[in-house]
């Protein structure tokens, strides 16, 4: 049996074995060798039994103390040699995290279905609820009840498609103008509606022109309202599309179903541009709609959303709009 | 309307502190678009002179006629020039550019040797002076027009201003210089002085004598002039300065007489029409052709007549498409000498339907279809008669009339109602100012009655809303605040147009491109797709784009197919489009319609009538799917897109829609009849998708099982309200069973046999193995059935038995045998 002045001694081996284990394997043999069961701690600490008591105590507190310093440098060294471990193997999983991820096809929203939703969301933030109506609609919806009768040379502005048998009386609606007769046929004022959708005109494909083509109007009737409503709110659809410096002006110009008309144009990088037309609804539309014009009044605009897309997003081509290429739609995203 | 300045200011005091531009800028404001200000004459440099021609010597020895011509400037001494055209005699006036003068294109001219001789100058063509297009041989001035030395340039009025006006189609009085003339001293505040009032009329009073003329249909005009004119000298030509102003409208000179109708009508507005009086016979009618059959009009082409067409006739044939396009027979010629001038008020939508049916728009019909000013007849024909007597020596035989100039009817207003309605303060005092401006008459019965006579020429001041229009355009739209109105609270978007937009997001969000197509196919799209019976039936443009496509779509893969070809040949190889659209279908009888009037709403019944006059148009979305369904590249190959793409592109749209449904194999085209998947939601038929017909694939050059998928929005269900439901958290019993079953047994019916023999414990089933290779037309199906109880755990008893009483049920419904281990 080895002697109790030799304690130190053993502690002070074990302290330098310990520390000097590189490796979790080296520790794991000089732990065996400093406090296994075979270790002279151990040994030392299994001969208390037979002291006898009073000395059991002084001798078993010394023995303790050096067991759990022992211990205690055990896993403080074990603790350095993991980290070290892992930081070895977890640098050999490195990838190259630039790989391509993404497997599927990158997709994407039609430009121009992107700003109908933006006019849609700001105008119900205004106060105004999106109509819709058929693209084959009533002639009667589409011309007459616009004021625009039969043989007016106003129907000869508008390039109509019509279909057969032409007794059904159907076009192709040549402006969103008819969802604006059905909301009032089928509402009592007041009436705020904005009426985005596709419409048609016998226009041969250019850089500008397009036969099939999408419109966004604006129709309200209210008691009391005036061409400085219809201003003002073209003002701020304006600043909403162009930005905070855009100006609106409103020309004269001639519509059937306004009275009086404009033409507005924006202010948009440094010019004047066309942008759509307006006007305060014709007595003679709401009189066709059974609004009675002496309590109330109306406004309505209309704007093409090809034309707003191509002035806001510089596109000088009306082909790219219309001809379907996906390089087109995706640049857009999903208009997020 | 292309209005020449010089013109323009002779009926409107202009000083020079206002510039072209400024006059631009006025008439816009006001309403009238100036699309171009053209500066022209600008770059020629005289001296350009009259020269009258003294001798002329024919150089024949080269390969073009040459002429050596001697003239009289007015010069000490004669000029020589040479001359390579040869439209002109001894004695002609012409124009002569001397050496130093400058013609347009910076064509200097200077003394040169040319063809052996010295030439000192050059006579000018009308071209050459930039008058006009006109190169047919220089221009030869008529006789008198001016003297030798003269300067040409200024006789010419070669230098001035043309504005090109887009007029709109209410403002039917502003194609003429009095119209325009009256808008630019309105809108810069000048002073007007009007070219009809300046018309004697008294030499010009109806009288029996010359050509009578009778109004047959009262509905066709409501007041005629016919003037009657002899001796007309037939040798007079235009002067300078009508031919001058004619072309510089944009038309061309062509004789007097014609010219003298051309340029009343741009003076003044009001068409005019010069018979060859000798060529009619007996009294004038204006009725429609009935019977009469053909016209050989002015352009020599033989027109068709209509029985509603509107004629200028004699006893004997028609002579003219009224309001039109005279008649060839009844031409002026060069040896007329006798003329009878038409002017007429002829009613707006009858001259319209002449010039639509005969695809004829002329200067005439464009201002008559627009409304001229009814008390213009009698003044422009004496305006015109005027000038037959001053330029062609013609005597006034007598004059004829019918009918009488209808004026509109006063407007009651309360000048109030200005400012009430644009929201500008515009004051009593100024809405009488801008109202006499345009010509209107006001009596004043209160401070809020005025009672408002418009004027003749403006048949469009109908209502007081019209009268704002005047008067707000006149002060300047600009004078309008800029305000909100009340608004109420939106609803926000419909379930719908929710639906349509996260349904577009949702298969972008999934690879796919958005596009939108024409909806215009051929007849041999609609074969080729194999649409057949109702599903075939569409409508036909009347008047298509092109006659390749006159159909509208009766789905909207045509157009997705098209759209991929385009991008293939673009070199686009793996790629997904969609589209989200209407389609057209007529496989209902329409009623015939007839279009109520507009002055008051239509009755409920009309109402209904137009609506269900317009076809039910079905919300579709579409999708086609080319090549792969992801890229290719360092993890691995891609997949080409196949069938189970397509449908789960279709599920997809229905489970954000939160249905439960079903599925079927369906026959169905475009699609592929064996790969057909109809998607129901009850007994609702969705949905279809799978892969395309290989015929339909071949035609369009796809590769081989290219995919599609087509969803009807316009049948999905309402949106309903979730329930919640009692989740449980004990634990799940899980059961595999694999069945063996013909192969000509779908799945689903499997799935939903095992389901209604499993009882209501089963949470979910799912097929995790289909084995083809079984043998003797049969495949196995392998399903995992997992079951809780929301009050116990579920013993292995209970569990066997519910998965013996799926299997029996499986067995009773499709046949199928739980396939030993």
């Amino acid at each position: 049996m080895s002697s109790l002045q030799d304690l130190p001694l053993w502690v002070s081996e074990a302290k330098k074995s310990i520390e000097s284990a590189s490796t979790l394997e080296e520790l794991k043999s000089a732990r065996i060798t400093h406090s296994g069961d075979k270790s002279p701690i151990a040994l030392a600490s299994r001969a208390l039994g037979s002291m006898a008591s009073d000395e059991r105590a002084s001798v078993g507190k010394v023995i303790g103390d050096a067991k759990s310093a022992v211990a205690q440098m055990i896993a403080e060294r074990t603790q350095v040699l993991e980290d070290q471990r892992d930081a070895r193997v977890l640098l050999e999983e490195v990838v190259d995290i630039t790989l391509p991820a993404t497997r599927s096809h990158r997709g994407g929203l039609h430009p121009i279905t992107i700003l109908k939703n933006e006019i849609n969301d700001f105008f119900i933030a205004q106060g105004y609820s999106v109509a819709e109506g058929p693209e084959l609609e009533a002639e009667w919806l589409n011309f007459d009840a616009l004021n625009i009768p039969a043989d007016h040379p106003a129907r000869t502005m508008q390039d109509t498609f019509f279909v057969e048998p032409l007794e059904a009386h159907l076009v192709l609606r040549t402006h969103t103008s008819p969802v604006q007769i059905r909301t009032m046929l089928e509402n009592q004022p007041p009436i705020y509606v904005i009426c985005p959708g596709r419409t048609f005109r016998a226009d041969e494909l250019d850089a500008t022109h397009t036969p099939v083509f999408h419109q966004v109007e604006g129709l309200v009737v209210d008691r009391g309202i005036t061409m400085a409503h219809l201003k003002g709110t073209l003002d701020l659809f304006a600043r909403k599309m162009f930005g905070e410096e855009a100006k609106t002006r409103l020309r004269p110009s001639f519509f059937p179903f306004t009275e009086p008309s404009a033409e507005v144009d924006v202010f948009f990088n440094g010019r004047w541009i066309e942008w759509g037309g307006c006007g305060m609804v014709n007595t003679k539309v709401l009189a066709a709609c059974g609004i009675d014009s002496d309590e109330f009044s109306g406004f309505a605009f209309g704007m093409g959303l090809e034309r707003t897309l191509m002035v806001r997003h510089g596109i000088t081509d009306m082909h790219d709009i219309v001809e379907g290429d996906l390089r087109f739609s995706r640049a857009f995203g999903i208009g997020l | 309307m292309r209005a020449p300045l010089s013109w323009l200011k002779e009926y409107v005091d202009i000083p020079k502190t206002i510039s072209a531009d400024d006059i631009a800028e006025g008439l816009v404001r006001v309403g009238f678009e100036v699309e171009a200000v053209e500066i022209i004459g600008a770059d020629v440099v005289g001296p350009v002179v009259v020269g009258s021609v003294l001798s002329i010597e024919e150089i024949t020895e080269f390969k073009k006629p040459i002429r050596w011509v001697s003239l009289d400037c007015g010069e000490k001494s004669t000029r020589f020039v040479i001359c390579g055209a040869t439209n002109f005699m001894v004695g002609d006036l012409v124009a002569v550019a001397l050496p130093g003068s400058v013609l347009p294109g910076g064509f200097a001219i200077a003394q040169r040797e040319t063809y052996g001789k010295v030439s000192n100058g050059m006579i000018c063509s009308s071209k050459e002076l930039a008058l006009s297009q006109d190169h047919e041989g220089i221009l030869v001035l008529p006789p008198q027009s001016g003297k030798p030395g003269d300067d040409a340039l200024k006789l010419l009025e070669t230098s001035d201003v043309i504005f090109d006006i887009a007029v709109n189609p209410d403002r039917g009085y502003a194609l003429s210089m009095r119209g325009i003339a009256r808008e630019i001293a309105g809108s810069l505040g000048l002073v007007f002085e009007d070219p009809a009032s300046q018309v004697a009329l008294d030499d010009f009073a109806p009288t029996k004598k010359g050509v009578q003329v009778h109004i047959d249909d009262a509905s066709a005009v409501s007041v005629i002039y016919i003037r009657t004119f002899d001796n007309f000298d037939s040798q007079a030509s235009s002067p300078v300065w009508m031919r001058r102003r004619i072309e510089k409208c944009g038309m061309r000179s062509i004789s007097l007489a014609v010219d003298i109708t051309n340029y009343v009508m741009l003076e003044l507005g009001q068409p005019l029409h010069a018979f060859d009086r000798e060529k009619i016979q007996g009294d004038l009618h204006i009725r429609r052709a009935g019977k009469s059959s053909s016209l050989t009009t002015l352009d020599g082409q033989v027109r068709a007549l209509n029985s509603d067409d509107l004629l200028v006739a004699d006893e004997r044939q028609p002579l003219a498409l009224a309001g039109t396009m005279g008649g060839r027979d009844s031409e002026v010629t060069t040896s007329t000498r006798s003329i009878a001038l038409e002017a007429a008020r002829f009613d707006p939508i009858s001259i319209a339907r002449n010039s639509r049916r005969h695809k004829l728009s002329s200067e005439a019909s464009r201002r008559l279809e627009r409304g001229v000013d009814p008390a213009l007849a009698q003044i422009a024909s004496a305006r015109a008669g005027q000038l037959f007597i001053d330029l062609a020596g013609a005597n006034h035989v007598g004059s004829a009339t019918s009918g009488k100039s209808v004026i509109a009817p006063t407007v009651v207003f309360d000048p109030h109602f200005v400012a009430t309605f644009t929201g500008a303060e515009i004051s009593s005092e100024v809405v009488a100012e801008k109202l006499h401006v345009i010509g209107c008459s006001i009596e004043k019965s209160s401070e809020i009655l005025w009672r408002i006579t418009p004027a003749s020429w403006r048949s469009d001041l109908q209502t007081p809303a019209d009268l704002v229009e005047e008067v707000a355009r006149m002060v300047g739209y600009d004078a309008i605040p800029s305000l909100l109105p009340p608004r109420p609270i939106s609803p926000g978007l419909t379930d719908a147009q929710q639906r349509r937009r996260a349904i577009a997001t949702l298969l972008a969000d999934n690879g796919l491109v958005e596009v939108q197509t024409y909806p215009f196919v051929s007849d041999v799209t609609m074969k080729v797709l194999g649409f057949q019976g109702d599903r075939a039936k569409t409508f036909r443009l009347a008047n298509p784009m092109s006659e390749d496509a006159p159909n509208l779509r009766v789905h909207l893969i045509p157009g997705l197919l098209d759209a991929a070809v385009r991008n293939m040949s673009r070199g686009a190889r793996n790629f997904g489009l969609f589209e989200m659209g209407s389609i057209f279908r007529n496989n209902v009888d329409l009623p015939p319609i007839t279009n109520p009037a507009t002055d008051k709403r239509p009755s409920q019944k009309q109402i209904d009538a137009i609506y269900s006059g317009v076809p039910v148009q079905f919300m579709h979305v579409a999708g086609v799917l080319v090549g792969n369904s992801d890229e290719a590249g360092w993890q691995g190959k891609s997949e080409p897109y196949k069938w189970t793409d397509a449908i789960a592109f279709a599920e997809s749209v229905l489970r954000a829609c939160n249905f439960e449904w079903t599925i079927e194999r369906s026959d169905f085209a475009p699609w592929h009849p064996g790969r057909c998947a109809e998607l129901r939601v009850g007994s609702n038929i969705l949905a279809h998708a799978g892969e395309l017909h290989p015929r339909v694939v071949a035609a369009y050059g796809l590769p081989e099982r290219s995919c599609a998928f087509a969803v009807n929005l316009s049948v999905l269900p309402e949106r309903s309200i979730v329930r919640g439901k009692v989740l449980g958290n004990l634990p799940v019993a899980v059961q595999d069973i694999a069945l063996i079953v013909d192969s000509s047994v779908s799945a689903a019916r499997v799935e939903a046999a095992l389901r209604s023999g499993a009882g209501e414990l089963l949470e979910s089933i799912e097929l995790f193995d289909r084995y083809d290779k079984v043998g003797d037309g049969k495949v196995s199906l392998a399903f995992t059935m997992t079951f809780r109880a929301l009050d116990r755990t579920l013993t292995s008893a209970e569990v066997s038995m519910m998965r013996e009483s799926a299997a029996q049920a499986a067995f009773k419904q499709t046949g199928a045998i739980v396939r030993s281990a």
